[in-house]
């Protein structure tokens, strides 16, 4: 792919915009002609960059204008071979029959080979953008799959569908239907100019009069169509989100028999759109019809002109045929241009779009000297790290917080909502880099790490994990897709998951709904837990992964994972102190920083927040509150 | 950009790997239906309806413009045959022929621009009626149909649907307009002459014939095309959605490989449906030269004998030219109808869907309500025949606050979901103050039932918005006063904007205990009688839990609550507590009483703490001493 001009992905940005969908691949509607030669001139190298079949559509396109341009000449001599009439002076009737055999062989012979050539050039065009449209294709993907998490927390997943699907849709369908039709209407108007100046000067000019003016027409339309575009892009997407929201989030919607509450929202962005939606209407209209207009003008004083010469004996009735055929020739055209200014108009917004997204440079990835890391890591620590989520005036996380874990060992970690364990879970495989000082494995800092060697050692368990629509193998193999049978059934037996598919009439087939939305609670974390428990990582972080299940399979599953945990480094983040019980040392967090540090038992005893929590929790915990509750009223 | 081969990943691997992308619910939708469905146009043209003067203005603008199209060779005939060739008065009437010429494209141009014009907006409006007709019906839908849909596939037919239908409504205009220009200059050629004519029309048949022959494999080709399509469009949209899964299990490779097959695929759909679509082209071309050599040869020699005038020969070369744009464009028209009838008929599958849940006639729609609900015999599953709540009853008195507990999978969501009626239950019922949810209108049961999920979901939107919700009539001293009490206030301050900070797609701006503060700041918000909290403190540590529920208590006075939660310590201080298990009501008591009667709730009690027993004793006595932080 291309990129000479590329941009940083964003990181400083303004609150307000870094907040909307749009930030940081906003691109400014007015934005000056020059940007529009980028893009278009970008668009213009894909394209030739097929050089073969860009070769053989422009050698179409050619030699179909030229027989194209032939059939006028040919019907105006068939024309004057029918009324006797070769060339300037009289001839005789056999001559004339002669003639029109001459001139039908002619004609069937240039229609047929205009035939091929168009085949030739058109199936040469579509395929180019179709060539074009798989490499974007594969483009896009892969960008979208490279890019950081900074960058998909920006923006809406609809905007990113739509750039994939339209604007690549956009951009393909231009190859054809817009770059090379101006081509095609250059060389038929261009050609056919010089053969009819050459052949009247007047008559020629006459003939050609509605150009200039289509020419300024479509540039003025082009300019507000371009706008249009852009915003009515916009709006749509709005609309689009609005009803994918809605249906992702239908739930809530019932819930709060909100129903009439989301047909307002909708029914306002989707008033808005049409609007646009109808002016773009209009000023397309209103631009393809005045064209064809002044075409017609042109034709009406063709033959006015035309006429009177013929009358007064200055021209063959033939020749005026062939000036009328010439602009029948060109009437599709014509009609084609007002599409054609469309398409162009669509293309600069769509190729604009579409390579904001694959100018991005991810934030995170590999530097030069980046190493593998080696076998068996023996630990991972945070040193001093500081921590702010990328985006203008918003608060750091941490500042300056240091620990370590090492293999075989097991940190907990607790903390109100908000405190950062998420964030830690986020930092070490990078998809954060930290802002101030490091996180290091084995000494190594990870940022000198290869990103798919530091990926492969470290498997972190989402908070929210996201499943599949597919089956629950599917699922399961997410991170192994090369697994056994007997690695399945051992990680879903882990995860304690394995009665439940085993009941399940179709078993390790039955598909997963949407987002895992028919699971339970409890039984989308455990697949979940056993998409993990399917690897081998010697980092794991398990992100609050039992809160909704209940506590006698948590005790199970913990059990279950003691064997993978010997070979690892694990950190579990948990608001269950039964969880952490057990961790080798449990850090409490409040605010981006440790409050405290230590074991259970220690952490119990220096009676302190976690302690407090502890009391909450435990057995006996009943009572204090009871206690505290008394002593309030 | 990286693709690794599946074998250079795995030498050893015998199998493809256990992988997909993309859906994998059955892509067995009609793609291409019949190029015409009479159901179809026919619910189409209700939609119509309301524009129905519009439509025959623009039907009478069609026939003008196609008038004036085929005028315009007859005018040039005219003007060569009279004023050209003739022997008298030339000048005269070729001044005649230009005025009438002039008076033809301006009616031409006229009906070109209120035809564009009409059918345009028209069909952008009827488009646009349409949509939010869908969108209005899915609103009231079963959710068990929404269960087993994707959002993507449904946001495919309200927007790709209705576009191509769009396309159509515009086209079906240009075709008849095509159709009237077809037949009009088969009549005009044939009263001009009317063996020339037939001689020229004799290519036609062989036009019907190739199209014939073309047709069934070039529609097969077309379907391929649009099928691979939403097949791709599809696995990006995952690959989208799932992109954090993606890169957190390393499946960047191998998803990359799996798409790029997708996408071979789809390109070379797309090549053999080019292939088919131009290769009508120079047969068109062939028999547009042919029909052309005729008039040339047999006009041509008919004017040398002078049995023909030349402007007739000239008008004939003429309408063969535009003869066979109508026959191309038609089709193109083909397939955008194909399409527009698959298109309509998945449009009219949503519509069609039975709103298995919808207010009956004489729905009630109380003000208030005491909040007394009860489960009356009620057996309920999501699938025939595996029933996953069984025969179950139980009551909840008006300001009573109720616990469901059980292990995973045990029922306690689906109740809820029932409570809210989501769903209608297969035998028995659900009453609320006595009346059967099914006689409550739906707006009712919104109002007077507040849910926190178990899955929090936030709208991309400010905090505010998100807080406030459906009820739009609440005041900022609400939202920061529910804020306040679920201990929201405090980081909402903090953030750049406050409460106007607006939050990414599903609140992933922040973090997941602070998302379920906000559903949960919502639900009191709505200031519903009935308050349903389903894990509401799942994410959320004991200690701001704990603040929560002492703010809360002064907030639920007089309200029925019903608490899920696996963290035992959030229920104990519950009215009551039912003990679930595989749909059942195992026993319901006091926290007291069942830990008294030492059963699965003693024993799940038990778990819960059973880490914890092996402490000494001094240090559960010093914890008891210890001061709750204040
Ligand atoms: N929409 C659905 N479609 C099909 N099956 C479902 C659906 N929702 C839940 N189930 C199934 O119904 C059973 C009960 O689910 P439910 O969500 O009520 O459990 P739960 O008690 O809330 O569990 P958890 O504590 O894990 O949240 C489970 O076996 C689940 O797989
Ligand atoms: N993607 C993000 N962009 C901006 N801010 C974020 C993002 N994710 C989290 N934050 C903010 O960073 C802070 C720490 O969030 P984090 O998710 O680490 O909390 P947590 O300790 O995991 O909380 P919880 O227990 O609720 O899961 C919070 O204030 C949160 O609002
Ligand atoms: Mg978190
Ligand atoms: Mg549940």
């Amino acid at each position: 792919m291309d990129s000479t001009t590329s941009a940083k992905e964003p990181q400083q940005l303004s609150s307000r915009i870094y907040a909307r969908s749009y930030a940081g691949l906003e691109i400014d509607p007015d934005r000056n002609i020059s940007d529009d030669a980028i893009v278009f001139w970008r668009i213009v190298k894909l394209a030739f960059s097929n050089r073969i079949r860009i070769t053989l559509a422009l050698v179409g396109i050619v030699a179909a204008a030229c027989f194209q341009l032939m059939i006028p000449q040919l019907l105006g001599d068939a024309v004057d071979g029918a009324l006797g009439l070769v060339g300037k002076g009289n001839v005789s009737v056999e001559a004339g029959r002669d003639a029109l055999y001459f001139a039908a062989w002619l004609l069937m012979g240039a229609a047929v080979m205009r035939g091929l050539f168009t085949l030739l050039h058109n199936y040469c065009g579509e395929s180019i953008g179709h060539l074009l449209a798989y490499d974007l294709r594969i483009a896009f993907y892969a960008k979208l799959q490279q890019l950081s998490f900074s960058f998909h927390d920006h923006v809406h997943t609809g905007e990113l569908i739509t750039r994939g699907m339209l604007d690549l849709e956009g951009i393909r369908s231009f190859m054809n239907t817009g770059l090379l039709r101006v081509f095609l209407l250059i060389i038929l108007v261009g050609v056919g100019a010089y053969l009819l100046i050459s052949t009247d000067l007047v008559m020629g000019l006459l003939a050609l009069s509605f150009v200039p003016f289509v020419m300024w027409k479509s540039a003025v339309s082009r300019l507000k169509l371009r706008g249009l575009w852009w915003t009515l892009q916009e709006k749509m997407a709005v609309l689009g989100r609005i009803m994918d929201e809605n249906l992702t989030g239908i739930r809530v919607v019932r819930a709060f028999g909100a129903e009439p509450y989301e047909l307002e929202k909708y029914d306002v962005a989707s008033e808005e759109a049409h609007t646009l939606a109808a002016e773009r209407i209009k000023t397309r209209v209103a631009s393809t019809t005045a064209m064809t207009f002044a075409y017609f003008i042109a034709m009406g004083l063709v033959l006015w002109v035309g006429g009177t010469r013929v009358i007064e004996g200055q021209m063959s009735v033939g020749t005026l045929t062939e000036f009328l055929t010439f602009m029948t020739i060109l009437q599709l055209p014509v009609r084609q241009l007002g599409l054609v200014v469309n398409s162009f108009a669509r293309t600069l917004t769509c190729g604009a779009r579409m390579f904001g997204v694959l100018d991005l440079e991810p934030v995170i990835g590999d530097r030069s000297e980046a190493q593998e890391l080696p076998a068996n890591i023996t630990a991972v620590k945070f040193e001093n790290v500081s921590f702010a989520y990328p985006g203008e005036g918003l608060p750091t996380v941490f500042n300056g917080i240091s620990f370590e874990v090492s293999r075989g060992k097991t940190l907990g970690i607790v903390g109100p909502p908000g405190s950062g364990k998420s964030t830690i879970a986020h930092l070490i495989p990078r998809f954060y880099d930290v802002t101030g000082g490091q996180i290091t494995i084995d000494g190594l800092d990870i940022r000198d790490i290869k990103l798919s060697s530091l990926r492969s050692k470290v498997s972190v368990l989402a908070q929210d994990p996201f499943l599949f629509t597919a089956s629950l193998e599917n699922n399961i193999t997410y991170g192994n897709p090369w697994a056994e049978d007997a690695d399945i059934r051992n990680a879903a037996a882990i995860s304690q998951i394995d009665g439940f598919i085993d009941g399940l009439p179709k078993g390790y087939e039955t598909l997963v709904g949407e987002r895992g939305a028919s699971l339970s609670g409890g039984q989308k974390q455990r697949v979940a837990i056993a998409r993990t428990a399917m690897l081998q990582p010697e980092i794991l972080v398990l992100d609050d992964s039992t809160a909704a299940i209940d506590a006698g399979t948590e005790q199970r599953i913990r059990q279950a994972l003691k064997e993978q945990a010997r070979s690892a480094a694990t950190i579990i983040i948990s608001h269950r102190l039964g969880t952490l019980r057990h961790a080798d040392e449990i850090l409490f967090i409040e605010n981006g920083s440790v409050v405290e540090q230590g074991s259970h038992d220690s952490l119990v005893a220096l009676g302190g927040k976690y302690a407090a929590l502890f009391a909450l929790q435990s057995r006996e915990g009943e009572e204090t509150v009871k206690a505290a509750k008394g002593a309030a009223e | 950009m990286t693709s690794v081969s599946r074998t250079a990943a795995d030498p050893n691997a015998v199998r493809p790997p256990r992988a997909v992308v993309g859906s994998q619910i059955s892509q067995d939708e009609v793609i291409f239906g019949a190029a015409f469905d009479r159901k179809v146009v026919r619910r189409f043209a209700e939609y119509l309806k309301p524009y129905r003067k519009t439509m025959y203005i623009a039907l009478v603008t069609v026939l003008v413009f196609t008038g004036a199209q085929l005028s315009i060779p007859l005018v040039i005939r005219y003007a060569i045959d009279k004023a050209l060739v003739g022997d008298t008065g030339g000048q005269a009437l070729l001044t005649l022929a230009v005025a009438v010429f002039a008076a033809v494209i301006i009616v031409n141009y006229a009906a070109n621009y209120l035809q564009d014009r009409l059918v345009g907006l028209t069909g952008e409006r009827v488009i646009f009626d349409l949509r939010s007709a869908m969108y209005a019906h899915l609103q009231n839908v079963a959710l068990t149909f929404m269960d087993r849909t994707e959002v993507g596939r449904m946001m495919s037919r309200l927007q790709g649907d209705v576009n191509s239908l769009q396309e159509f409504l515009e086209n079906s205009i240009t075709a008849f307009g095509d159709l009237v220009l077809l037949f009009g200059i088969v009549i005009i050629m044939l009263t001009l002459n009317f063996e020339l004519g037939l001689l020229t029309l004799s290519v036609v048949p062989t036009l019907f014939f190739v199209r014939m022959v073309w047709l069934p494999r070039a529609r097969k080709a077309f379907r391929r095309a649009r099928e691979t399509n939403s097949i791709n469009n599809g696995a990006l949209a995952e690959g989208i959605h799932s992109i954090r899964t993606v890169q957190g299990l390393h499946r960047e490779a191998v998803n990359l490989e799996l798409y790029g097959d997708k996408s071979q695929e789809n390109l070379r759909a797309h090549l053999s449906s080019a292939k088919f679509a131009q290769v009508m082209v120079p047969i068109v071309d062939t028999l547009t030269g042919a029909a052309m050599a005729i008039v040339v040869v047999i006009g041509g020699t008919l004017v040398l004998d002078k049995e023909l005038d030349v402007g007739v020969m000239v008008a004939f070369l003429f309408y063969v030219q535009r003869f066979f744009d109508p026959i191309r464009s038609l089709t193109i028209q083909y397939s955008v109808m194909q399409r527009a009838m698959a298109s309509g008929q998945r449009i009219f599958e949503v519509l069609d869907v039975p709103l298995a849940i919808s207010d009956k006639p004489d729905a009630v729609d109380p003000e208030t309500v005491e909040g007394a609900l009860e489960l009356r015999n009620v057996t309920f599953g999501y699938y025939k025949d595996q029933p996953i709540l069984k025969e179950l009853s139980f009551k909840v008195q008006p300001g009573e606050t109720v616990a469901l507990v059980g292990p995973t999978g045990s029922g306690k969501t689906s109740i809820t979901a029932l409570l809210n009626r989501f769903y209608d239950v297969w035998e028995g019922e659900i009453l609320i103050d006595g009346v059967d949810v099914r006689d409550y209108a739906k707006a009712a049961l919104g109002r007077h039932v507040a849910m926190v999920l178990q899955d929090p979901f936030l709208f991309t939107g400010s905090i505010f918005e998100n807080i406030r919700y459906r009820t739009t009539g609440a005041k900022r001293e609400q939202i920061e006063e529910a804020a306040k009490i679920v201990g929201a206030h405090k980081f909402i301050m903090a953030l750049p904007f406050g409460y106007d900070t607006v939050l990414e797609q599903q609140g992933h701006n922040l973090s997941m205990g602070q998302r379920q503060l906000l559903s949960f700041a919502r639900a009191l918000v709505a200031d519903a009688k009935v308050l349903i909290l389903d894990e509401a403190t799942a994410n959320i540590d004991s200690y701001t839990e704990r603040q929560i529920q002492i703010a809360l208590q002064r907030l639920l006075e007089g309200r029925t609550g019903i608490v899920i939660a696996h963290r035992l310590a959030t229920v104990r201080n519950a009215d009551r507590i039912i003990v679930l298990q595989e749909g059942r009501i195992i026993e319901t008591d006091t926290h007291d009483a069942l830990i008294a009667k030492n059963g699965l709730y003693a024993k799940l009690y038990e778990l819960n703490y059973a880490s914890f027993d092996d402490l000494p004793e001094d240090i559960v006595n010093n914890t008891l001493t210890a001061p709750v932080r204040s």
